[in-house]
């Protein structure tokens, strides 16, 4: 499988706070990566890195290399392109204040998509990959701030894939969410990652363990260890990756 | 009268308490009291006194008719907000969304913007006099009158919508700029329409300023009791209720004004607020 993402020696700054070190990283194709670690050991942070959300961050600086199949992200790529291209999930459902139909649309006609044939089939087509049509779609018309968390969450995903990316970035998506909600977007995930490259942050390593390929484990600011997933919860290399996925610290 | 009971004991165990909510209640009875009188005393001296001849088209000194100060109120909200509203809200989008956080330029405006609020109504006249009406030749006009009226709503405006634009929780921008659109395309499309209720009631307060005000005009737009266009001199429904009073000849005339000011202001308020509602229908929950 090839790399989705190449990261090379990729150090980041929030003012004079060195807060990702060195970081060297593969992230394959059609595979759901869990990157884990204890809090503010710059995971969501990395995560952000891989569609330049940083860049709204005042007084964030990057160096190193970031490729997204073999291009240079942070060199001369248009960033909203780029973005089109690495949706993202975020830790809070965030669907705009306006309709259902309007929020999955957003993506297509930011893209330049004005047809309403070819946005009512995006938006189906969407909803139904989040698997979330047959709960919303006699209310497409209706404010998409009405729906529970849950299933806002899933809108927000269906809202990514009316862009149609490539790669899927999650930040934390089931942190606010209940258990059976957790459980249908963990579904989700599984079913997403046949045709999408998914990168996940996780607090919840049985999460990690439940539906990654690989995991990725980050320690203050510091990719410790990385690899199958199976690897990393059976046999850790490193003994502060044991410590932590067996609960001894984080 | 068990709540009366109940009320008298809580004030035996716990005196002090019982003593604040006593104060807050009637401090909150006092400001609907004095409201109420207000409005009452208005309308019981108004409504007697609203003769259908006050609403003829041509204004004299024996039927002191307000409906040409009426159209030129309408005229001269109109035109204030025309001018006001895309400056202010401009103003508030560079300073929330595009200005750089923390800057020199940003400090500055705001500071700007919070002295201007605290001027009096009176220095605007002058100013909106000797610059629109003396140096830019506007003359006493309609158009001079809303420019000074704009200058003296802009921080009011920019302000609430400022307040509004701030309140948008940044989690839809991320949503947005995570979509791949740019800055232009979230403002307009995510954050402003989030901030529309916040903004028309800057609009609303700022109408009532407009409909209120006096003193800025009596220089700038005059005191010609005619249906006025644009470059004309014309008088606004307060400025006549302040002629008719001041003169002392014709305060019953006066009270139905203040009578129909009130009906305008209300009706402009419940306008704004429909429209505020539609605008925001569908969106939120």
């Amino acid at each position: 499988m090839s790399n989705t993402f190449t990261v090379k020696d990729m150090n980041l700054w929030y003012g004079d706070f060195h807060a990702l070190k060195d970081v060297s990283l593969d992230i394959p194709g059609g595979q759901i990566t869990a990157l884990i670690g204890p809090s503010g050991c710059g995971k969501s942070t990395f995560l952000r890195s891989l569609n330049r959300m940083n860049d709204l961050v005042q007084g964030c600086r990057i160096t190193g290399d970031i490729r997204l199949c073999g291009e240079d992200i942070y060199g001369g790529m248009d960033v909203n392109l780029l973005r089109k291209r690495v949706g993202m999930v975020f830790q809070k459902p965030n669907p705009f204040p306006m309709s259902v139909y309007d929020n999955i649309a957003y993506g297509p006609r930011t893209h330049g998509i004005r047809k309403r044939a070819q946005l009512d089939e995006i938006v189906e087509r969407s909803l139904r990959d989040a698997a979330i049509w047959d709960e919303v779609k006699d209310r497409l018309n209706r404010s998409a701030l009405g729906l529970s968390g849950g299933q806002q969450q899933r809108l927000c995903i269906a809202r990514a894939l009316a862009a149609q990316p490539e790669v899927i970035l999650m930040d934390e998506p089931t942190s606010a969410l209940d258990p059976i909600s957790t459980g249908r977007i963990e579904d989700l995930a599984l079913d997403l990652k046949n045709d999408y490259t998914i990168v996940m942050v996780t607090h919840n390593m049985q999460q990690a363990a439940r539906i990654s390929d690989r995991t990725v484990f980050f320690l203050l600011g510091e990719v410790i260890e990385s690899g199958e997933t199976e690897q990393i919860f059976s046999l850790p290399k490193d003994s502060r990756t044991e410590a932590y996925v067996t609960g001894r610290f984080g | 009268m068990r709540s009366w009971k109940r009320w008298h004991r809580d004030a035996r165990r716990h005196p002090l308490s019982a003593l604040v909510s006593l104060i807050t209640h009637l401090a909150a009875l006092c400001t609907v009291l004095i409201l109420g009188f207000l409005v009452a005393y208005i309308l019981i001296n108004g409504i007697p006194n609203l003769k259908p001849a006050l609403f003829s088209l041509t204004y004299t000194s024996e039927n002191q008719s307000m409906l040409p100060a009426i159209l030129n109120t309408c005229t001269m909200t109109l035109l204030s907000l025309l001018l006001a509203v895309p400056v202010g809200v401009g103003a508030s989008i560079y300073l929330t969304e595009y200005a750089p956080r923390g800057s020199r330029l940003v400090a500055l405006v705001r500071l700007t913007t919070e002295t201007l609020s605290g001027i009096p109504s009176i220095v605007y006249g002058l100013f909106g006099m000797l610059l629109f009406g003396n140096a830019l030749h506007l003359g006493y006009s309609m158009l001079s009158g809303a420019l000074t009226l704009a200058i003296m709503i802009l921080p009011l405006i920019m302000r609430t919508t400022e307040e509004a634009l701030c309140s948008v929780p940044d989690m839809y921008r991320e949503g947005s700029f995570g979509l791949g659109a740019g800055r232009l395309r979230t403002t307009l499309c995510v954050v402003l329409p989030a901030a529309v209720p916040g903004i028309l009631s800057g609009v609303i307060l700022g109408v009532g300023r407009i409909v209120g005000e006096t003193a800025a005009l009596m220089y700038t737009s005059g005191t010609v009791e005619k249906i006025a266009g644009l470059m004309d001199s014309g008088i606004t429904l307060s400025v006549h209720m302040y002629r008719q009073a001041s003169e002392g000849l014709y305060t019953e005339q006066a009270y139905a004004t203040a009578v129909v000011l009130l009906a305008l202001v209300l009706m402009i308020n419940l306008l704004a607020s429909r429209l505020a509602g539609k605008i925001t229908k569908g969106r939120q929950a």
